[in-house]
């Protein structure tokens, strides 16, 4: 499991503003000026959001110096859901062993 | 309403995770089997084929915690934590790590007996507590944050 991934992916969407701006970035690339407008932020603090968020691998970033529109990278999102999965199955296989235990543990007690 | 048999899982908020059910037992033999190290390893197991090779547990708030298993293709894993709350039959709030850069969870385990039936809750907060804190203090503003819902559903669309 690549806990390191998700553990700066983790970090990355506990900020609410830094998911909001994902949330946008679902509809489609975006620049730094679009984004700033709906959180009443200025171009700087959302860069460092943005920042944020390349680093976790979260968006990527155009190559044009004036222009570098945003984009979304489906990754490591995939990863926190594949992990939230493997989490779900774990817990859906051992309640039902559980139950069985229990019922053991009843039937012993009698 | 929970149902024996099913787990209900939800996410009471941003970062929580909640796991429900109801087990056909009384909860003070529910607690012992989610406290005590005699009974975890007969059912905290996950899917077919891993065997707990360690479960040392010591039950009072500030003890340790430590798990591990082993699957039959040699593959393991570990979970270890501290106990912050106990409470028989009723209540445990414990941390949980599973090393390396992964964040650590606050875990609240409930249970509640009915007519002889226990319903559990384990509420998994995570991923830290400055995470946890910085998201408290800039609060969920302006109806623009995205919850984990819309970001699950996303994600089904990927895969």
């Amino acid at each position: 499991m690549a806990s390191d991934t998700l553990s700066t992916t983790f970090a990355a969407l506990a900020d609410p503003t830094r998911r909001a701006i994902l949330a946008r970035l679902i509809e489609g690339a975006a620049t730094v000026k679009e984004l700033s407008e709906p959180f009443a932020m200025s171009g700087p603090a959302v860069s460092k959001h943005l920042r944020v968020l390349e680093r976790a691998g979260l968006i990527s970033r155009g190559r044009q110096a004036q222009w570098r529109p945003c984009r979304l990278e489906a990754r490591p999102l995939k990863e926190v859901a594949d992990w939230a999965e493997d989490y779900r199955s774990f817990w859906d296989a051992s309640y039902d062993r559980l139950d069985d235990y229990l019922q053991q543990l009843k039937e012993k007690e009698r | 309403m929970t149902i024996a048999g099913a787990t209900t899982y939800t996410t009471p908020s941003e970062l929580e995770f909640t796991m429900a059910r109801v087990f056909d037992a009384p909860r003070e033999l529910v607690f012992e089997a989610f406290t005590s190290p005699e009974h975890l390893p007969h059912w905290m197991l996950g899917p077919d084929g891993w065997t707990m090779t360690v479960c040392e547990i010591d039950l009072r708030p500030g003890g340790t915690w430590r798990f591990a298993w082993r699957r039959d293709d040699g593959s393991e894993m570990e979970l270890s934590g501290e106990y912050r709350e106990v409470v028989p039959p009723e209540r445990v709030v414990q941390t949980e790590s599973w090393g390396g850069g992964w964040p650590q969870t606050l875990n609240t385990l409930t249970l509640i007996e009915e007519d002889g039936r226990t319903t559990m809750t384990q509420t998994i907060l995570f991923p830290s507590e400055q995470a946890r804190d910085a998201a408290l203090k800039t609060g969920m503003k302006d109806g623009a944050s995205m919850s984990f819902d819309r970001l699950a559903s996303y994600l089904e669309s990927l895969s």
